[in-house]
């Protein structure tokens, strides 16, 4: 087993670390030489930060020796490179913040390192967090540890691969529109996207302030459980920052759920839901149901709505966003520049790539003067439709259960140029995060050899009990019948 | 200068203030806002300088000076305000957005009241909202030689108010006045520095000029760069002139923004490159929105000094002249001190106006400027009944106000020691005499009836009893002399 | 919903955004299809419904007017592409503020 660390979950290796069965650097060396033999083929990671990695990894097992013990001690963590590091080059996957070095940790970065996490490095991601595939990476497209030929889904691509290729034990993501649930789907993880505000955004780079929110990718319902605990809280940095309290995750995590309603809405069924994806997740359902839980139809009427309200908002805040991105501060540079208006419009026509610029375009089209009413005012108040809809829902219900994707994960490049096609991969996690509700992807099966996964979304703030309820499938699922992952054939 | 059209022309202008606000750290982040004397780049921080993923939060003190600002300027402050994003791409902007607010401003709807030759205008004003500074770009040549623009980021960042005056301006001394009387009020209500030298106090007017008769339309003109309120008066002359002019002449007048250039003494169009301006205002997402409590607004009214238009008409009914109230309450310490020197059993009229003028002159020579004020205000309300009673003369109270100055002692103290005036008959006399002999030529103009030979007279003896004698028995002495021997 | 080229061009110079003629025309395109989807808002009254523009529901969030410090120097600069005499550089602006 030792030469197999790296397959560890968080809370297995930290039983480990705390029984004494390996340290630290043994846990992060073994990671690091997994990194090194299999990222060539997923291209998960932008950064290896090795050194830094040991460094905290020594420091973590001084800290274990002196008679410390936490959740996260020691455990190699991997994050997505939206996320500021003090220290570590921080790009977003785009050329116009290449050989950016910040000078400051993102809030939830600093809690990592509070809570003595070892930082592996920085995973790929699609450019500035926009894309459903992480084919639009500056850098490099990240492949399906599962099937190198298709796409791991997006924008935190890089991070799920990494948690499916056991290149980490886990890793943080942000989902604005999907980000961390249909990614995890695709790369057959848990991925978990708390309420909005309940993780500090201070240090995410923003690509739409109304939506952004830090998740995590794990091996399992557990690991997010302890990954939220140590993240969640306020932070006076982020003014959206809820002052909510933050239970113990971990701790009340086997609850029985007996007695739990869940809502199942027929707009998520319908046109457009591979059938084998729709059976496996009507499956798990059933699962959910064995264990005392009580089915409830509910009707989510503006789901179809939600697709546009979100290419308008989005990439509206995106346009502002990415302005300050323009060649004088700090990264891309044009020293040969005599004219400084040409300089900053020529630094961004090259430091953007083509899915940034698109929706830079919508944005600043949707804002402008003769539109903003027609487009962003409206969006904006489907919006609000969207949301009540939740509401109304939550009164009657305890979780939604969904498919998160409506197929597997696709081939690379089949999508890239068709805007409208990839948008539409995101249909079935927009109107959680439009409402800024919690919720998560839980693998629940297979089709054609690629992990699918069920969504479940609770009422803001119930993150506990969206984790009793995964966790409650997860016991009952059992271990998956899993084809052997091709990073591992 | 514009007499001539004025009749045929009617002139509008609005006014644009924007005031640096005094607080301890900037608008959005922990930065001292304090970097005046700072060099370039030091008082910088990532959320500042527009790094990636960083978060503005909401300074409270430049809240709360915003809704003091508001309230001083007569406005409602409306239960719900938000901060808008303001997109517009510029070197000295960090994100290329500025934090400003659009439809929901803090305070709207107030009025000002400004007195230009003894008649009042009631100026309105239609905003007052927070916002956050720019960088601070200069024009230099580099050391390789080549044209560059530097960029100093101290400033960006600073909590900036904007207020917003309506239209109802007609010539450039009522915006004169209206900005010499609104810099008087931000320092009173303590909310500003408004010192124009250093940026602390920006105005940038529009104006437009229509024939009498006509209704007014929009296009109007921006003019900026007025960096005294001199120079607003000057280019709002000069636009009326040129504007005036362009009527005249049948031409149009074109929607643009001018600079005033002060040593041509002109303002010239500043539209250097052709680029679309539009400013795509949209929510803040990155701030909840703010509900002003009335139980806020009501703590804040209440803290609020009593306004100088109220100070000053208490003043004058109390019989100080308009003249020196006038220029006392442009000074809010100094009008505090005199109104307890008043307290303290002055009577108003002689403490307004030997404040402004002798005592003013006195602390004004003090070393240490703008340091509180030594001598307590009972103090100079001993000294000031001790000149009303002829115990000192004026020339010696201002002595004895020196000497308070430099020595600390209490007025009495001072006179005692300098012994007492001299008003006896004889001794005076005598040094009359002495005074009139040494000095024929002054007696040659008194008699021609030059009136300033008599002040002349009057000083010599005052210098010879190194001001102890009482004026009013001098000159009567002396005027006397003269006529008994002509 | 078409958009033409002006259109394109209109919001490239908004958004400061060099584009070469091929991505403009691909963008025309682009853009035209991503409007046309979101015309499916105008099918939902919306005349009573308020606008959301953020989703949880918070206020009054200010801090404490207090100096929490600044960057030294050197890690305001370290970043910037052209430095000199301690300010960042760039190309000559010609000043309209």
């Amino acid at each position: 087993m030792a030469d197999e660390l790296y397959r560890l979950t968080l809370h297995a290796a930290a039983r480990g670390l705390r029984d004494g069965t390996f340290s630290s650097v043994e846990l992060t060396e073994s990671l690091l030489d997994r990194i090194e033999s299999v990222d060539g083929r997923t291209g998960a990671y932008l950064t290896v930060t090795a050194d830094l990695a040991l460094e905290q990894a020594a420091d973590a097992d001084a800290r274990r020796a002196s008679g410390q013990d936490g959740p996260l001690l020691g455990l190699p963590i991997a994050l997505k490179d939206v996320l500021s590091t003090a220290g570590v080059q921080t790009t977003c996957a785009s050329r116009i913040l290449e050989g950016f070095i910040p000078p400051y940790d993102a809030t939830a970065v600093t809690h990592l390192k509070n809570a003595g996490a070892v930082t592996l490095g920085k995973t790929n991601m699609d450019e500035f967090a926009m894309g459903s595939s992480n084919e639009h990476s500056a850098y490099k497209p990240v492949c399906n540890p599962w099937h190198l030929d298709k796409v791991p889904g997006g924008s935190s691509g890089g991070s799920a691969a990494a948690v499916a290729a056991d290149e980490c034990l886990a890793a943080l993501g942000s989902d604005t529109g999907g980000s961390v649930r249909q990614p995890a789907a695709l790369c057959g993880c848990v991925g978990l996207k708390p309420t909005y505000g309940r993780i500090s955004r201070f240090g995410l780079i923003a690509f739409a302030s109304s939506l952004d929110q830090i998740g995590v990718l794990t091996k399992d319902v557990t690991d997010a459980a302890l990954l939220l605990g140590a993240l969640a809280g306020h932070d006076p940095r982020d003014s959206t920052s809820a002052d909510e309290p933050v239970p113990d995750y971990a701790g009340e995590l086997n609850a029985d759920i007996g007695g739990l309603r869940i809502g199942v809405a027929p707009e998520y069924f319908g046109e457009g839901l591979d059938p084998q994806v729709g059976d496996s997740v009507r499956a798990a359902i059933n699962n959910l149901l064995g264990l005392g839980a009580a089915e409830r139809e509910i009707s989510l009427p503006h789901t179809a709505y939600a697709l546009p309200t979100y290419y308008v908002i989005a990439p509206s805040e995106a346009s502002a966003n990415l302005a300050r991105y323009n060649g004088v501060k700090y990264g891309l540079s044009d020293p040969q520049a005599t004219d400084v208006d040409e300089m900053m419009a020529r630094i961004r026509g090259r430091g953007f790539g083509s899915e940034v610029k698109r929706r830079i375009m919508i944005g600043t089209f949707a804002l402008s003067s003769g539109y903003y009413d027609a487009y962003y005012v409206r969006a904006q108040k489907v919006r609000t439709l969207i949301k009540s809809d939740f509401e109304t829902a939550f009164q009657d219900v305890d979780v939604i259960a969904a498919p998160v994707v409506p197929s597997p994960a696709f081939d690379l490049g089949a999508k890239l140029d068709d805007p409208v096609a990839m948008y539409q991969s995101d249909i079935m996690t927009l109107p959680a995060s439009l409402a800024g509700l919690p919720c998560l992807s839980i693998p629940c099966g297979f089709v054609d050899g690629l992990p699918v996964g069920l969504q479940l979304i609770a009422p803001p703030f119930a993150e506990s009990r969206l984790l009793q309820a995964a966790r409650a499938y997860e016991r009952a699922r059992g271990e998956l019948a899993a084809p052997v992952k091709a990073i591992d054939a | 200068m514009t007499t001539a059209s004025a009749t045929a022309y009617r002139v509008v202008i609005g006014l644009e203030t924007h005031v640096q606000l005094r607080t301890q750290s900037k608008m959005f982040c922990g930065c001292a806002a304090d970097y005046a004397n700072a060099r370039p780049n030091t008082h910088v921080c990532p959320v500042c300088l527009g790094m990636p993923g960083v978060l503005p939060v909401i300074n409270r003190e430049a809240v709360n000076h915003t809704i003091r600002t508001g309230l001083a300027l007569n406005c409602e402050i409306p239960d719900y305000a938000k901060f808008d994003r303001k997109n517009y791409a510029y070197p000295d902007l960090m994100k290329w957005y500025q934090i400003s607010q659009y439809d929901l401003p803090l305070c709207i709807n107030g009025h000002f009241d400004v007195d230009v030759d003894g008649a009042t205008t009631r100026v309105g004003i239609t905003r007052v909202h927070l916002e956050e500074d720019t960088a601070r770009l200069t024009h230099v040549t580099a050391a390789d030689g080549s044209p560059a623009s530097l960029i100093d980021v101290n400033r960006s960042g600073a909590p900036l108010m904007e207020i917003v005056s309506e239209p109802d301006i007609q010539t450039p001394a009522e915006a004169m006045a209206y900005g010499e009387k609104l810099r008087a009020l931000l320092r009173w209500i303590g909310v500003s520095t408004a010192n124009m030298e250093d940026g602390a106090l920006r105005i940038d007017a529009n104006i437009s000029v229509w024939p009498q008769g006509e209704p007014i339309g929009d296009v109007k003109v921006e003019v900026k760069n007025m960096n005294s309120f001199r120079a607003l008066g000057r280019a709002l002359a000069f636009e009326i002139e040129r504007q005036t002019g362009r009527r005249e002449r049948g031409e149009a007048i074109e929607q643009e923004t001018r600079g005033w250039d002060e040593t041509s003494g002109a303002t010239r169009s500043q539209r250097t490159k052709e680029y679309a301006h539009d400013y795509r205002y949209f929510p803040e997402p990155d701030l909840p929105p703010l509900h002003i409590t009335r139980e806020r607004v009501d703590a804040l009214r209440a803290a609020l000094p009593r306004m100088p238009d109220q100070v000053a008409a208490d003043l004058i009914q109390q019989g100080a002249p308009e003249a020196d109230v006038a220029e006392l309450v442009q000074d809010r310490p100094l009008t505090d001190y005199s109104l307890a020197v008043i307290g303290a059993g002055a009577s108003a009229g002689e403490a307004v106006t030997w404040i402004v003028h002798e005592f003013r002159r006195a602390l004004n020579a003090q070393p240490n400027k703008g340091a509180a004020i030594p001598i307590s205000p009972a103090e100079i309300a001993s000294l000031l009944t001790l000149r009303a009673n002829g115990s000192v003369s004026s020339t010696m109270a201002g002595e004895v106000l020196d000497e308070m100055f430099a020595t600390g002692k209490s007025a009495e103290e001072i006179v005692q020691a300098r012994g007492p005036q001299i008003s006896g008959q004889d001794e005076l006399l005598s040094i009359a005499r002495q005074v009139i002999q040494e000095n024929p030529q002054a007696v040659q103009d008194y008699r021609d009836g030059k009136g300033r030979a008599l002040q002349f007279l009057m000083g010599q003896v005052m210098r010879i009893t190194r001001g102890k004698a009482n004026p009013r028995a001098v000159s009567t002495l002396i005027r006397t002399q003269l006529d008994a021997e002509s | 919903m078409s958009i033409d080229r002006s259109q394109v061009d209109h919001a490239a110079e908004l958004a400061r955004l060099e584009l070469s003629d091929d991505e403009r025309e691909r963008l025309r395109g682009e853009l035209g299809q991503i409007l046309q989807a979101f015309e499916a808002l105008n099918t939902l009254d919306t005349e009573h419904i308020p606008p959301t523009a953020q989703v949880i529901p918070l206020g009054n969030v200010e801090r404490d007017d207090v100096v929490a410090g600044s960057l030294p120097l050197d890690a305001v600069l370290d970043n910037a592409p052209r430095v000199e005499d301690g300010q960042i550089r760039v190309p000559p602006v010609l000043d309209e503020s």
